[in-house]
């Protein structure tokens, strides 16, 4: 059991994964496994507990969504948290935009936590499920 | 025999690269090869061949399920959904030509909507820097063939714009920079060590969201004053290396991105960003870019500013003038107020790129989608249009990220019976003034419209 | 172009392309086109009591492109302030909305125009690799007929050749652009200037070098005069000089007007010019500095009316708060240093570049108020008013929307005197002006010469604009003003001029007591060069593709026939 709990700063932008995977489709398996890492500092990682490509918990002043946590595939300081941009990352992105309409898309904290055996959900059940029309993956 | 089309626009990022090479089987339905471009304007180009493209309407039943329908009944719906709300929001444009653009501010104009693109997402922040300062900028072959000092700030373009370095900033032999890369020096302002930074002669890895105190560390020194050991976790004798760096330039580029517009300060941090590039003019020669995200992502900035005066967030509800104010008129803000009664996304994924909360609010009334594929924001749609792929199977005006108008064209002949985004719009307008029993009023663009058909194969 | 009959009846007719002053009679229309007369069914159109005059055609103004919604864009601001015209036109009444007052929407240029009797308008300034966006908002302009002016005196293909000798490799490059661009001529702004602003730097005199390319603007200049003769265009060069702007700048402005000494015009069009030099007020001032800059309108037109092979427009200042745009980026970039307002600047690669920074042009501010007095000093300095035409450079140095107030202006003393009377420093503004002293009040006629047969001579479209005569284009103005009984408050002068009793364009009722009542069949016009094609031109040009010193596709550049819906295409041959 772990209970450790670590609190990051999160930014959430692009990558040419997450870039190539959409142009195949948001519903290809691609997109998911583009979109729904948590890249962070190993050393943070240590602190939470959290072992490397399991997955955790991301919580933010407005939600919460499961991924899988990894290290960082561009060098990411201790402190600092990132979700490729995208329909995970926007599980928690807050919407305030300080009267801008921009949203915060980065620069928002987080407290992410060692989730092993929670489930990521598809870009369709969150999406659906946000808005009440999820039934199991039937378009 | 299959043909190669030569000099194809890619309808990926704001890099709007125009050097493609496109195989396409004899009768021109299909893609077999593209040549020169990113991997992701390959997957782009290669995904209109699936066999699975939507290719009519689909409406959403009491069920949940979706049905597909005819063009003439989504049509109808549309019109009739848009005028009957208070103010419908139009969003998104992120993958739709300036033809498209200028059709649907038509509607939006009829209908009494907000007109808003992704900007409103993205370089919004920038259009308000802009307002308040101005923007000392230039086209992407000035970079090229002039600047001998680069900086990345807050942008990624190895990542985003996969192909900019190669063919405009850092690495293309250009006329007064023969030597390529060898003759610029690079700089790169990014909290993470990204695959730009590391291409980077110098890499400041600032604290995340720290930006403007940066910026204006770099104008202190420039205007010769002190500033602190330390700015936003950079040493002060890095930021002064670096201010001689830019100002011993001979032409000196800024790149920056959505690390500066996502982020605390917003607008402020363009806005210093602007003043920096105007405080190096006086030293020497300086421009600023936006790394304007979608190949023509600039296009509703400039469609909608010849049309109306603004580029984005444009309330038309007052039916006598646009209205324009961020963070009243725009998308986010007006969900999360539950100002608006309709929401029409275009070309776009909202459903996927806007954070979730503003997507359960749009939700509690109808939610139109127009877009070539299956996305977020078509599966929570109570009605999906789907339309030709700009770019791909349909022609039309794009502006790249510095605002140059590239005509592109399409490679491959549209699916049978689809439309494009501007007939779509068009015949929803039609409908529109049906409804109210108006006249449609075409302008030229209409009255004697030679659409671009045989433009496919050169 | 509408069909059918239409007869103006009993205006007083000003058509100065048949010397006709104020006689009362009647214009006859047929099939868009004027004709001698016309059936007893023809609809009639009662212009009794009211001056009749042909459809204006404005010669410089900058009213699409990418400057231009550069400047809408940057100024949210200029949204405020579009006053009157902010009206109930949505869509339900029929038009589409409206918006801006120095830089407006198409939309509302289209019905501005239209609103004050203007059927064509040349747009000034027109960056080559951004022209479709220029026929973009072209086409996307209600009523008035457009062309637009590529610009070419910072081109580094026009800087090479001319700096070889090369006229008529210049000359091939010209044609080949025109046809690329759908262009009308040859517009020179900052000739070396803005190519040296790449580098941040500028040429100020005709005889700095331009840095790299060892060429001087005096070079340039007549390299382009040949160049523009040897093909026999329409339209003169167009000259947007150098240094403008800056005290003491006349005699340069003289210098620069010398250089067309000794051309004749050789062209089929009937222009008789072979420089037109734009925007004259900005260039010509006296002074050391700022405290004792003044006018030299009297020095530059002394010279203007000796010389018949040039002519100019005034570039009036209307004391406006404006948007000043130009191809001329340095000077953007000084007048940025010295108002401190926002600045935009658009470099565009191998071609040419543009600044945008608002402006308020204060009659509180003494320099203002001379540059107001030294525009108005132009135009009643001139001896020639069919080589005198009224502009204000929209937006320069005001809105297009503010030619009456101009107009009201150089027909009334009173009016300027009353302007005067307004101003803080009044007497330190007569000090350094001439307007103080002048009485002289131009006339109906001399208004129709600066805004119609005039204009339309100098861009060689004498045959079917800015007349009256059987065969000329259907464009007919009705203002409320009786020729017999001019008013004495000269500020219904203005308000005639800017909302016309009737507009009536290609035969089609457009305007009925001062407000649209159609859309009208606008057309973009363009010129189309035929010559042999020069292989060693043709080569460069796609070097400079292929090389990429150019950033986009040879394939992708010309402007593509759908985006100029209507062209009325003007053909021009030149034999090998």
């Amino acid at each position: 059991m772990n209970m450790a709990k670590i609190h990051l700063n999160m930014i959430t932008q692009r990558s040419i994964e997450e870039g190539a995977a959409m142009e195949q489709g948001k519903t290809n398996p691609n997109y998911f496994i583009a979109c729904t890492v948590c890249e962070m500092n190993p050393e943070d990682m240590k602190k939470a507990g959290i072992w490397k490509n399991t997955n955790v918990k991301v919580t933010s002043e407005c939600g919460t969504v499961i991924v899988k946590a990894i290290e960082p595939t561009q060098y990411c300081p201790p402190g600092l948290a990132h979700i490729r941009q995208g329909v995970w990352a926007n599980q928690v992105v807050p919407p305030r935009t300080q009267s801008t309409g921009t949203p915060q898309y980065s620069g928002f904290p987080v407290t992410i936590e060692s989730a092993p055996s929670e489930r990521i959900k598809t870009a369709l059940e969150l999406v659906q499920g946000a808005v009440g029309l999820w039934q199991g993956g039937k378009i | 025999m299959p043909k190669l089309i030569k000099g194809v626009g890619c309808p990926y990022c704001g890099s709007s690269c125009d050097d493609i090479e496109v195989l396409v089987s004899d009768d021109e339905t299909k893609i077999l090869e593209v040549h020169n471009a990113c991997i992701i304007g390959t997957n782009l180009f290669h995904h209109a061949n699936d066999p699975t493209r939507p290719r009519l309407p689909r409406r959403r039943q009491p069920d949940g399920s979706m049905k597909e329908i005819p063009y003439d009944e989504a049509i109808d719906y549309m019109a009739k959904t848009m005028l009957a709300a208070k103010k419908p929001l139009v969003y998104g444009f992120g993958s739709t030509n300036c033809e498209g653009m200028s059709a649907v501010a038509r509607i939006a104009e009829k209908s009494g909507a907000v007109l808003d693109n992704c900007a409103t997402i993205c370089h919004g922040p920038s259009f308000l820097a802009i307002f308040d300062n101005g923007y000392p900028s230039c086209t992407l072959g000035e970079a090229k063939n002039r600047a001998d000092v680069v900086v990345f700030w807050g942008c990624n373009p190895m990542h985003a714009h996969p192909r900019h370095t190669s063919r405009y900033s850092i690495f293309p032999r250009g006329y007064f920079t023969q030597k390529g890369q060898m003759q610029r020096t690079v700089l790169c302002v990014d909290p993470r060590e990204t695959d730009t930074a590391k291409l980077a002669d110098h890499h400041l890895m600032l604290d995340q969201g720290h930006d403007y105190e940066l910026f204006d560390a770099f104008r202190t020194v420039l205007r010769g004053f002190e500033i602190p050991d330390v700015v936003a976790g950079i040493p002060k004798e890095t930021i002064k290396k670096s201010v001689e760096i830019m100002k011993n330039a001979k032409f000196c580029m800024i790149f920056f991105g959505m690390g500066c517009t996502h982020t605390d300060g917003r607008n402020h941090n363009i806005d210093a960003a602007i003043s920096l590039t105007r405080d190096l003019n006086t030293h020497t020669k300086a421009s600023i870019m936006a790394m304007r995200g979608h190949y023509n992502i600039a296009g509703p900035g400039q469609v909608w500013a010849w049309q109306f005066g603004f580029p984005y967030c444009i309330d038309l509800s007052k039916g006598t003038h646009a209205h324009m104010n961020p963070g009243e008129t725009s998308s986010v803000d007006l969900a999360m107020r539950d100002e608006v009664d309709c929401f029409v996304n275009v070309g776009a994924d909202a459903g996927a790129h806007f954070p979730i909360q503003p997507v359960q609010h749009l939700k509690k009334h109808p939610f139109i989608t127009v877009d070539p594929n299956f996305n977020m924001a078509s599966e929570i749609s109570d009605l999906h249009i789907p339309v030709r792929i700009a770019g791909v199977d349909e022609p039309g005006v794009v502006y790249r990220m510095d605002n140059v108008p590239i005509q592109f064209r399409a490679v491959i002949k549209g699916l049978p019976g689809v439309p494009s985004d501007e007939e779509l719009f068009n015949k929803v307008y039609e409908r529109m003034c049906e409804l109210t029993k108006t006249e449609p009023i075409w302008l030229a663009a209409k009255e004697d419209r030679r659409y671009p058909e045989s433009e496919a194969v050169i | 172009m509408a069909s059918g009959e239409m007869i103006v009846k009993g205006g007083f007719i000003i058509d100065p392309t048949r010397k006709i002053d104020g006689d009362v009679g009647d214009v006859a229309i047929k099939d868009g086109k004027i004709v001698d007369k016309v059936s007893s069914s023809a609809k009639v159109i009662d212009a009794k009591g009211k001056i009749v005059m042909a459809g204006a055609v404005d010669v410089h103004s900058h009213v699409a492109g990418p400057k231009v919604n550069a400047g809408r864009l940057m100024r949210p601001e200029d949204k405020f302030i579009s006053g009157v015209f902010r009206s109930g036109m949505a869509q339900k009444n029929g038009y589409r909305m409206e918006s801006g007052f120095s830089i407006p929407s198409v939309f509302k240029t289209g019905y501005d125009y239209a609103r004050m009797g203007y059927t064509f308008v040349m747009e000034a300034a027109m960056p080559p690799l951004l022209a479709p966006h220029t026929h973009e908002e072209i086409h996307d302009t209600p009523i008035i007929d457009e062309a637009a002016l590529p610009v070419f005196a910072n081109n580094w293909f026009v800087m090479e050749y001319l700096r070889k000798g090369e006229v008529e490799n210049t000359a091939s490059y010209i044609a080949w652009l025109l046809k690329a661009t759908k262009g009308y001529g040859v517009k020179l702004v900052n000739p070396g200037g803005t190519a040296a602003w790449a580098w941040g730097l500028n040429c100020l005199s005709l005889n700095d070098p331009v840095p790299y390319f060892e060429i001087t603007p005096a070079e340039i200049i007549k390299g382009l005069i040949e160049a523009n003769e040897y093909l026999g265009l329409p339209h003169s060069v167009h000259l947007h000089q150098n240094n403008l702007g800056n005290p003491g700048n006349y005699p340069d402005t003289i210098a620069a007007l010398k250089i067309a000494e000794g051309f004749k015009a050789r062209n089929k069009f009937g222009r008789e010019q072979v420089m037109h030099s734009t925007h004259l007020q900005f260039h010509s001032y006296g002074g050391e500095g700022w405290k004792d800059f003044c006018s030299k309108a009297k020095e530059v037109m002394d010279y203007v009316n000796k010389q018949k092979n040039i002519t100019i427009d005034l570039g009036c200042v209307t004391l406006d708060e404006t948007t000043t745009m130009t191809a001329d980026g340095p000077f953007e970039h000084h007048l940025h240093s010295l108002n401190h307002l926002k600045w935009t600047n658009v470099d565009v690669e191998m071609e040419t570049a543009a600044g945008i920074v608002p402006y308020i042009y204060d009659k509180n501010v003494t320099p203002n108020a001379v540059q107001w007095a030294t525009g108005l000093e132009l135009a009643l300095f001139a001896k020639d008013m069919n080589r005198t035409f009224i502009t204000t450079d929209h937006p320069n140095a005001g809105p297009f929307t503010r030619y009456p107030r101009v107009i009201k202006w150089l027909m009334s003393k009173k009016a300027r005197e009353a302007t005067i009377a307004t101003m803080k420093n009044s007497d330190k503004m007569i000090g350094l002006t001439n307007i103080h002293t002048m009485d002289r009040e131009l006339t109906l006629f001399e208004i129709a010469q600066m805004t119609r047969s005039g204009p339309a001579k100098c861009l060689g479209l004498g045959n079917v604009y800015g007349g009256l005569a059987p065969g000329m284009n259907a464009d007919v103005g009705i203002f409320d003003l009786n020729y017999k009984n001019l008013p004495s408050d000269a500020e219904k002068i203005e308000t005639a001029f800017q909302r016309a009793a009737c507009f009536i364009k290609g035969g089609e009722v457009i305007v009925r007591d001062g407000e649209v009542v159609s859309h009208g069949h606008k057309k973009t016009v363009w010129v189309k060069v035929k010559m042999p094609e020069n292989p060693q031109v043709t080569r460069d040009v796609s070097q400079a593709f292929t090389q990429g010193t150019y950033t986009v596709d040879i394939r992708n550049y010309p402007v593509r026939e759908y985006l100029a819906p209507h062209q009325s295409v003007i053909d021009v041959n030149v034999e090998a």
